[in-house]
């Protein structure tokens, strides 16, 4: 059959957020949509701008701390740790060795808490039900650890300039080999239920392909500047603490699908677990704070300095006229520059995939707005 | 009862920071490369800075992604810093390639601060620059939409300047 008569078609605009279950968090999209195909985004952030880097001119730099573990609110040591690089860097301040191998020991935890949470809410976008569970259940065994050891389930809080609050608790080393041998069961399920899973595959391989070229020109990095294949990894390039004495493994993708995005995560667990055991394999005892002084002052000067946090290159840009308050603390968060590219990859995408490219993306906005 | 002596401060021993070989020849290279912009290049703590004019931004910022020898194709971070008499712009860039770093620095009049926006050169710059322009009220030029980001439609004043309030009440 034949039709001799031209349908006009008018594109549709879609809101989704910000109060959208889809969008992990307050983030807000309009969608133009033509049929089931997007055709253009519209990104909007800022629900959650809270002028944390402006409150952090106000506040002295033990009190900056606890701003930084309500940036990235899944991964909250590892923000932490960045703040506190740039200012010991700033004092010219050496940390104790048991200090940097507990940082990283908790960092990498956190990593993997983090790490969870993707899988179980990323596979929940996919319309499995079920991973989330078991991610949290993952998730909560490293929480619990972290409250033995911090006080805190989430705001930890921990981090000094010039070490950590306290040393580890006595039953750290009881409770932590079989925390890991958990944990390691726990990546193998994930593998076996969802990754290679037909329906999984179907939903996430080449859906949302970004190249090489194209993420690093839009500033991407982590996992997903990983999945498109370049190498790139901060713990590498530039290691900071005691990574240079830790030998791991840098995962990457091939395609820069959101399936790369997602297994180079899965991956990235692995190596953490390696990581800490390697750590608890090495770490001295000794003292975990330096000697300094009650209220930090750092003298007149600036400094950068990044981590490879799960989400990707965390940096903050500190700087200092040598009072106790810093002039200027800006920071640069991974999921901002993520969240930048997204705009592509929706593109000619259908409107359940730009849910699935969204979550692939793994964004936490409360460190997008700030 | 006497009081307790207090302890003896001991000031903790410094890190001295000095650039490295590959920073040094970072350095010579810079220098070289943008020999007939003239910029201002020194060191801070172990990062290589070099400062430059306004005008100079585009053509410093194509030469050094397009230049074999530099190849910076990451912006890592876009930074505003408000010293009051003056903005500063901070760009710390990149290269995937040669693994090396450095920061571009350039000072704005705060009464008329204009940008020209380095979207074209690198495209991650947008959010940084739409950034910029709602908390210091810099005008990037030749960015296609300077729309608010992070702050809502209406919002009156620039909150990342110094001379704005952080509370608009007082705190007791």
């Amino acid at each position: 059959m034949t039709t001799d008569h031209q349908l006009d078609t008018v594109d549709m605009m879609l809101n989704m957020g910000p109060q959208h279950p889809s969008t992990h968090g307050v983030f807000r999209m309009v969608l133009q949509v033509d049929g089931e195909r997007v055709v253009n985004m519209e990104p909007h952030i800022g629900y959650l701008h809270r002028g944390s880097e402006k409150l952090c001119e106000h506040e002295q730099y033990s009190q900056i701390i606890t701003l930084f573990d309500r940036l990235d609110y899944v991964s909250n040591l590892n923000n932490e740790l960045v703040f506190c690089m740039a200012t010991e860097k700033l004092m010219r301040l050496e940390v104790p060795e048991r200090a940097l191998y507990i940082r990283v020991i908790l960092c990498e935890l956190n990593r993997i808490a983090s790490h969870m949470l993707f899988y179980g809410t990323f596979s929940l976008d996919a319309g499995a039900m079920t991973p989330v569970m078991y991610g949290f259940r993952e998730r909560e065994r490293i929480q619990s650890l972290f409250e033995a050891v911090t006080g805190a389930r989430m705001m930890h809080n921990f981090f000094r300039v010039g070490g950590v609050k306290s040393d580890l608790p006595e039953d750290f080393n009881e409770r932590i080999p079989w925390i890991l041998n958990e944990l390691q069961k726990g990546i193998d399920e994930a593998d076996r239920l969802v990754t290679f899973n037909e329906i999984f595959l179907a939903r996430t391989r080449d859906v949302g392909i970004i190249d090489a070229k194209t993420a690093i020109a839009y500033g991407l990095s982590g996992p997903s500047l990983r999945a498109t294949g370049v190498p790139y990894d901060i713990r590498r390039a530039e290691p900071y603490a005691i990574y240079d004495r830790i030998d791991f493994d840098i995962p990457i993708g091939d395609r820069g699908d959101c399936w790369d995005r997602y297994y180079v995560r899965i991956q990235e667990m692995r190596q953490s677990l390696n990581i800490i055991k390697q750590c608890l394999e090495q770490i001295p005892a000794g003292p975990t704070m330096a000697t300094v002084r009650r209220i930090a002052r750092p003298p007149a000067g600036e400094v950068f300095a990044h981590a490879e946090n799960p989400r990707g290159e965390f940096g903050v840009y500190l700087v200092s006229v040598g009072a106790d308050k810093p002039y200027r603390v800006k920071i640069r968060p991974p999921s901002f520059c993520n969240l930048m590219a997204l705009k592509l990859m929706v593109k000619n995408a259908y409107i359940a995939d730009a849910v699935m490219i969204l979550g692939s993306l793994d964004i936490v906005l409360g460190e997008v707005d700030r | 009862m006497a009081r307790e002596q207090p302890k003896h401060h001991q000031e903790p021993a410094e890190i001295e920071f000095a650039l490295d070989e590959r920073r040094e020849a970072l350095t010579s290279l810079l220098k070289h490369t943008l020999n007939e912009f003239e910029p201002d290049i020194e060191a801070s703590l172990n990062e290589v800075v070099a400062t430059i004019r306004p005008d100079q931004v585009i053509q410093i910022g194509y030469l050094l992604r397009d230049n074999p020898a530099t190849q910076c194709n990451y912006l890592r971070c876009l930074s505003v810093v408000d010293y009051e008499e003056r903005l500063e712009v901070v760009y710390h860039l990149y290269s995937m390639d040669k693994n090396h770093q450095f920061v571009l620095k350039t000072n704005l009049s705060p009464d008329d601060p204009h940008l020209p926006s380095v979207t074209e050169i690198w495209p991650g710059a947008d959010w940084y620059e739409r950034e910029g322009h709602d908390l210091f009220g810099i005008i990037f030029d030749g960015h296609l939409d300077l729309a608010p980001l992070l702050l809502y439609e209406g919002f009156e004043g620039h909150p990342g300047l110094k001379s704005y309030p952080i509370n608009d009440y007082r705190e007791w």
